[in-house]
């Protein structure tokens, strides 16, 4: 009988994954598709109510996710292919022209998974907000998970959502910021101070964890307890600590694999690091 | 004047629109309107009031609201998104682009106080720019009603139209002439007066002044056919084309910039298919400023009297 693969096998597998999409096409963004892995791997493999094979659009009765830092699609993308989306085959048509795997995520080809275009930044914490109001309305006890990163909450619309979420008591909305410290030009830290993040979503009015971001069982307890506390009135946000580039060692800790492709050469030597799992696409 | 077209009354379009979303929310539970502190001025407070659950206030955050609306119709409702057209089409353009119109969400972008006529408040909020900045989009469909009972009717019809709308209307008195109650048809122009010398074609506030024009027009033994473009876009080309070739002049009346305006579209399908001489009745590269509504279409040649002179040199070139 086969055994169920672990959370860590498939998260090793969807790193895998990436950094082979990306190599494959020749362009896109490894560094923080790393970052997001495991935080992605327990959502939608463990934390998740959806139904990848009966997938719709309007996520009727269903959790919903939005990926609103639409750059990472490597990730998103490995990750909806590993849970029964779409064939694990078409990874390979990743920025490839026709495909459905867009450069960054589109609906126009109709990929199950994807609700809404992303990468203009900023935008998906405002499109949770209206999924969350329709749920609200529509009586259903569903959860609505967005991902965004770091560097996105420096667009002002971030926090337009932020009050409008708190106002509304949005309490179902689950944010994740994918906590890297890195973003195109440099460290966050250097390009645009956020400050104490922490801090600020708590001004806002949110219930605000701050999470290791590679710690699977962390990343679980996180999710749970952010469902848990429905009925507060107050949106959650979870602060994943994380490394951009995780477990990839010259891409970790570093803005330089933002969104760079890695060559043959580099692939192979990142690929030693990864363990393939549940077998390539 | 023709006596065709009586005007019933002076009324705000903006008055159509709130009325027609009233009546659009009584038939369809599925509606949820947002706005972005301008209740009053959008004249959503019927609906805000009789629905307050599908009423959704965003305070001053458009691009917010853009978002929040996306959301709303991803998930299947019906978002009616509103304030003044700069705030929902030049202040917001990339969210309408990325979550309205590339995502092909339902949501219905509407826009008040569009063009000169906003008046006092000046050029930061006059937009003669946002049919030009709308209908580059894909996916976009664009309507400029052109009294109080169209913007209510076309209000109404969009509420069933599935996908992505920008519906265009504004804040002063006008005359009120079109039936009331006559139904809306999107993409299907309306041939308001036939001619056969000149062919108008008018959208917005500038269609009762086409009117008055043909009135003026007449009575100096010229025959001008009227046409009143309410979609903007898809563009009626086939009705642009029958009356081009049967007149052969054409004048274009909008309250919006040349660039990008209807003019230049209907000019473009034109040069492509049937190259006719065309005037254009619309601002030339300018910001507004503030005045009355009347003071100002006067000001920037948004009247009859330009009108009438469009179509002679039209005329004349032919």
């Amino acid at each position: 009988m086969e055994q169920k693969p672990t959370l860590r096998e498939i998260s090793c597998q969807i790193r895998r994954d990436i950094v082979r999409m990306v190599n494959m096409a020749g362009s896109g963004h490894p560094g923080g598709s790393l970052s997001s892995t495991d935080l992605l791997t327990v959502l939608f493999f463990d934390q998740l109510n959806h139904s990848p094979k009966s997938w719709r659009r309007d996520g009727k009765g269903k959790d919903m996710f939005f990926l609103s830092a639409g750059h990472l699609s490597p990730v998103f993308y490995s990750v909806l292919a590993r849970s029964g989306y779409f064939p694990v085959s078409e990874l390979a048509t990743f920025r490839k022209l026709g495909s459905r795997l867009q450069g960054h995520p589109s609906i126009e080809r109709g990929l199950p998974g994807v609700h809404m275009a992303s990468g203009s930044l900023g935008q998906g914490l405002s499109v949770a907000c209206g999924a969350a109001i329709t749920k609200m309305l529509n009586g259903e006890k569903n959860f609505i998970y967005v991902l965004m990163g770091d560097g996105e909450s420096e667009e002002g619309q971030v926090w337009e959502a932020a009050m409008f979420a708190a106002h509304h008591k949005l309490d179902r909305i689950i944010a994740v910021t994918d906590w890297n410290g890195q973003q195109i030009d440099g460290p966050v830290s250097k390009i645009m101070n956020l400050g104490n993040l922490e801090a600020k979503w708590n001004a806002f009015g949110w219930e605000t964890s701050v999470v290791d971001g590679h710690n699977l069982e962390a990343i679980a307890e996180a999710y749970r307890k952010a469902k848990a506390n429905t009925g507060n009135g107050k949106p959650k946000m979870l602060l994943m600590k994380t490394e951009m580039g995780q477990d990839v060692d010259f891409m970790q800790g570093t803005h330089q694999w933002h969104g760079k492709a890695p060559n043959k050469e580099q692939t192979e030597v990142a690929l030693k690091q990864l363990k393939e799992t549940l077998g390539d696409f | 004047m023709n006596e065709k077209y009586i005007n019933t009354g002076n009324k705000d379009t903006r008055s159509g629109f709130g009325a027609g979303l009233l009546e659009a929310g009584r038939k369809n539970p599925e509606i949820v309107a947002l706005c972005a502190d301008l209740t009053g001025s959008l004249k959503m407070d019927a609906f805000a009031a009789e629905f307050p659950d599908r009423f959704v206030q965003c305070g001053i955050a458009e691009a917010n609201m853009i978002g929040t609306a996306a959301g709303l119709a991803v998930s299947g409702k019906i978002p009616f998104a509103g304030s003044f057209a700069e705030f929902v089409t030049g202040r917001v353009y990339d969210q309408v682009r990325q979550v309205v119109a590339y995502s092909h969400t339902n949501v219905k972008i509407c826009a008040s106080h569009a063009g000169i006529t906003l008046g006092e408040d000046g050029a930061t909020h006059q937009t003669m720019e946002d049919i030009g900045l709308m209908r580059m989009l894909p996916n976009l469909t664009v309507i400029n009603p052109c009294d109080y009972n169209q913007t209510m009717a076309a209000t109404l019809a969009i509420a069933e139209y599935e996908g992505p709308v920008y519906l265009r209307f504004g804040r002063p008195s006008v005359p009120n002439f079109t039936p009331a109650g006559q139904k809306f048809e999107i993409g299907k122009a309306i041939t308001l007066i036939e001619g056969s010398d000149v062919t108008i074609f008018a959208t917005g506030h500038l269609v009762w002044e086409a009117i008055v024009a043909a009135g003026i027009l007449e009575k100096e033994g010229i025959s001008a056919e009227l046409i009143n473009i309410h979609t903007i876009k898809p563009l009626d080309e086939k009705a642009v084309l029958e009356s081009a070739a049967k007149t052969g002049a054409v004048v274009t009346a909008e309250e919006h910039l040349i660039a990008g305006g209807m003019g230049e579209l209907i000019a473009g399908l034109l040069a492509r298919e049937l190259p006719k001489p065309v005037e254009f009745v619309a601002v030339d590269d300018l910001f507004g400023q503030s005045g009355e509504p009347s003071e100002l279409m006067k000001v920037y040649g948004l009247d009859a009297e330009n009108i009438v002179k469009a179509a002679k040199k039209a005329i004349e070139r032919k």
